[in-house]
């Protein structure tokens, strides 16, 4: 090789190799170590992994959670937006199934309209499965949505430009879009309540225990006591979101 | 060494570029970004700061310690008072000034109480309709400690119809013994000895007549001017009183 040019060579990589990291700190790659912020009350999310378990059986219909959910989490009072939301599942002698959820179950629900007998009914409250595997983060084109330490998928507000990817990526149609504040909206599984050790507010006015909370892995906690008392089952498994909101007694036309 | 006269051309535009994506990143990357992933990390505390509207059964207790140590004894255990009460930090925060509504009407309770098939079999259900209509639930059932009212059988299981018309109608609460006495020897021969019936006006107007004791709702009437000719059932059907 011509001298000049590897010397030219040498120089170029040597000069690379004292640029990098002073571009690396600029680009500031993520921190591989992450680590929960310390809040206030001295709360450390590295610390937790919530989910929640939902009883088929015990589910009435009654539509609390979904109106403490709204007043909650100040989400729009009107019949299209919803954190959670409860869903009926009507399935006559013929096995035809009806799905309703008149308001998202928010004023209870009326007994059902079938020509032909019931073979069987039940209720099911559905909200964001806050995936360990989640779509909607993934498409995010600027990192406004989030799964925290904590195993909890959220939206930052003032970073979503709105441009509904995350709503078209959801499975389980869990997302929607905020009329007022022209951004992506979803449940936080009341991430405001977690941080004051307290339990999401759906959790809270269920009045049969439908719903149960807590940690997913390796703690004493009611959730852990319900997957291990229960057969439980995910929403579509399929697709290998890895849901943290367990069903149990589960039937198998629910979508 | 001399560079060539490019590459140091080149070199000038390589620094200006770089100095610009150092620019246009402090300037427009949020400072949080990027400490726990790709996302801005200080967006977590604000959504943590978001707050509460429910208090928490546990905050009712701390005050109301009556009310929780019954509510904790009865069927309505597992029912958190704002389920019933609405979202109360705001009376938790200013005890006094914010009162927190108590639902006293019939339209709450058959939120979970009323019949539906979807619901599952055993958890109590009644018909909102046909169940003592117009009468608040309360009026039977204490909330903080529900239990079915004890229900005449006695009577209904040989004078079913009565007790069927009686339940639907402004009587359905009155149990059978306010206007019959029942010795005990009606239950044994039933068409030897009678239960006694009310005989004169004067009966019905404990209740109905103004300024009577008892229930406010009752309607009241005048005695000596309301068809004093006549005796009250021969208007009024006394298992159904609307019927005329």
């Amino acid at each position: 090789m011509n001298p000049d040019r590897r010397r030219f060579v040498e120089d170029a990589l040597k000069a690379c190799a004292a640029g990098c990291p002073l571009l690396l700190a600029v680009i500031r790659l993520p921190a591989a170590a992450a680590q929960g912020p310390a809040g206030e009350s001295g709360y450390d999310a590295t610390e937790h992994l919530y989910g929640m378990g939902i009883d088929i059986q015990k589910c009435i219909g009654c539509g609390r959670c979904v109106a403490a959910c709204k007043a909650e989490n100040d989400v729009p009072m009107d019949g299209h937006h919803f954190n959670t939301w409860v869903e009926r599942y009507v399935i006559d002698e013929n096995g035809d199934v009806t799905v309703d959820s008149p308001n998202g179950g928010f004023d209870g629900f009326p007994p059902p309209k079938t020509e032909s007998q019931i073979r069987r009914s039940f209720f099911v409250p559905k909200l964001c499965n806050h995936c360990a595997n989640p779509p909607c983060v993934q498409v995010c084109p600027v990192g406004a949505t989030f799964s925290t330490p904590d195993g909890v998928v959220l939206v930052d507000d003032t970073y979503c430009i709105g441009c509904r990817y995350c709503i078209q990526a959801c499975p389980y149609g869990a997302r929607w879009f905020h009329p007022a504040k022209q951004v992506a909206a979803k449940c936080t599984l009341c991430y405001h309540r977690l941080v004051k050790g307290l339990v999401p507010a759906c959790v809270e006015v269920c009045p049969t225990g439908a719903r149960t909370f807590g940690e997913v892995e390796h703690r004493p906690t009611p959730l852990a006591r319900f997957i291990r008392m229960n057969d439980v089952q995910v929403l579509k498994p399929h697709l290998n979101t890895k849901p943290k909101v367990y069903y149990a007694n589960l039937d198998g036309e629910v979508r | 060494m001399k560079l060539p006269q490019q590459v140091v051309h080149l070199g000038a535009v390589f620094a200006v570029a770089v100095a610009a994506l150092v620019v246009a990143r402090t300037l427009l990357v949020p400072t949080t970004f990027g400490d726990l992933g790709h996302y801005r990390a200080a967006a977590i505390d604000s959504i943590a700061a978001h707050p509460k509207k429910y208090a928490g059964h546990q905050e009712c207790a701390l005050c109301h310690d009556d009310l929780a140590a019954k509510r904790a004894a009865g069927n309505h255990r597992g029912v958190a008072c704002e389920v019933c009460h609405g979202p109360q930090q705001a009376h938790v925060d200013a005890p006094l000034d914010v009162k927190p509504p108590a639902p006293r009407d019939r339209g709450f309770c058959p939120l979970c109480h009323a019949y539906n098939p979807s619901r599952p079999t055993g958890f109590p259900q009644i018909d909102p309709v046909a169940h003592n209509p117009l009468t608040p639930c309360i009026t039977c059932h204490d909330p903080h400690a529900p239990v079915p009212p004890a229900v005449p059988q006695e009577c209904g299981a040989c004078h079913g119809q009565i007790e069927r018309q009686k339940a639907l109608s402004h009587h359905a609460n009155l149990p059978c013994v306010t206007c019959h006495q029942v010795p005990q020897q009606h239950k044994v021969t039933p068409r030897g000895v009678r239960p006694t019936k009310p005989e004169d006006r004067a009966f019905c107007g404990r209740c109905h007549a103004e300024g009577a004791s008892g229930r406010a709702e009752a309607p009241r009437i005048s005695l000596a001017e309301h068809n004093p000719r006549y005796l009250c059932w021969q208007c009024h059907y006394p298992h159904d009183p609307k019927t005329q």
